[in-house]
């Protein structure tokens, strides 16, 4: 059998507020959105704190979302590649939000060069590296843009911790531990 | 005249543009996952509104959150202002930001860097 206290107890010990895994849709995206708002209404959370949270959960969970897309539906793993796992927990007045998802693992060093650029610059060179990518960078149809990560890292002040994990020799898991201080 | 004017959503701003007043106004929250489908018929009100402005535009922006989708079609939409102003017509970009709210002060300084359309910072009360 499950063992659901072991989850419990895991889940308790890193004050998850929230979780989730599975298929991400706009309705869910919309769901945990709403839901995230009034969970930190009620905890009476600082304005500013408030808006870094909200933005990070933003861009984290649509960044998932557009993901989803680029899986390959016919792939005999396409299961695998729907699914994503997100949560938020509070520990030591820092917010964690961790998502994991499955992503090709041709692409894995493509995406790791890239938040090394991003974990590499200054609070300054982050906002000129974002106003370039702003205005010269190519958009995707549904709008994203590259701007995601780059938005993280400025709203959150920290350097995304990330990691990448083999599955098989064609897909490696990918999560993202974004922290966000609470003063 | 014409008018565009777009109800708000939790995750979409109210849009109202007024060809008559020269007046257009975004407010609200703009987190769409499909953010160029959402600008579309701004931009092209846009586009017709530019081949016979007002010679005063005012533009207020009040934008409690945005994701960074939605800000590749704000700066578009700020690329057809900055066209009409170049074509010697008054544009004034104001962009609102609550008190304590550095991020959205900043996001409408780096606009400002690179449109070239007078922006007025406006500090609101929260």
């Amino acid at each position: 059998m499950l063992d659901i206290y072991d989850f419990y107890d895991k889940m308790e010990r890193n004050n998850i507020m929230l979780s989730f895994k599975g298929d991400v849709t706009s309705e869910l995206l919309t769901s945990i959105l709403q839901i995230m708002e009034s969970k930190l209404d009620n905890m009476q959370e600082e304005p500013k704190v408030k808006r870094k949270v909200y933005n990070v959960l933003v861009e984290c969970l649509q960044n998932l979302y557009h993901h989803m897309d680029e899986i390959d539906q016919n792939d005999k793993v396409a299961e695998k590649g729907r699914a994503a796992i997100f949560m938020i927990g509070r520990v030591d007045n820092q917010y964690n939000i961790i998502t994991g998802n499955y992503v090709k693992s041709d692409n894995v060093n493509p995406l790791k060069g890239r938040i090394d650029t991003i974990n590499s610059l200054s609070k300054e060179e982050l906002k000129e590296y974002y106003k370039t990518v702003l205005n010269n960078g190519e958009m995707s149809q549904k709008g994203g843009g590259g701007l995601g990560f780059i938005d993280i890292a400025r709203k959150s002040g920290e350097k995304l911790a990330y990691n990448f994990l083999p599955v098989d020799d064609r897909y490696s898991f990918f999560s993202l531990n974004i922290k966000i201080a609470q003063n | 005249m014409e008018k565009l004017s777009i109800e708000g959503t939790p995750k979409t701003p109210t849009i109202n543009f007024d060809f008559g007043s020269g007046v257009l106004e975004i407010k609200g929250r703009s987190i769409p996952e499909n953010s160029i489908e959402f600008y579309k018929p701004l931009v092209e009100t846009l586009e017709k509104y530019s081949s016979k402005p007002q010679a005063n535009t005012d533009v207020n922006i009040q934008l409690e959150y945005f994701n960074t989708s939605s800000s590749k079609c704000i700066l578009d939409v700020f690329k057809k202002l900055e066209a009409i102003h170049k074509n010697g017509n008054k544009i004034t970009i104001n962009w609102y930001y609550e008190q304590d709210d550095e991020d959205m002060l900043e996001a409408g300084e780096d606009y400002q860097a690179i449109i070239s359309v007078p922006f007025k910072m406006i500090q609101v009360e929260e």
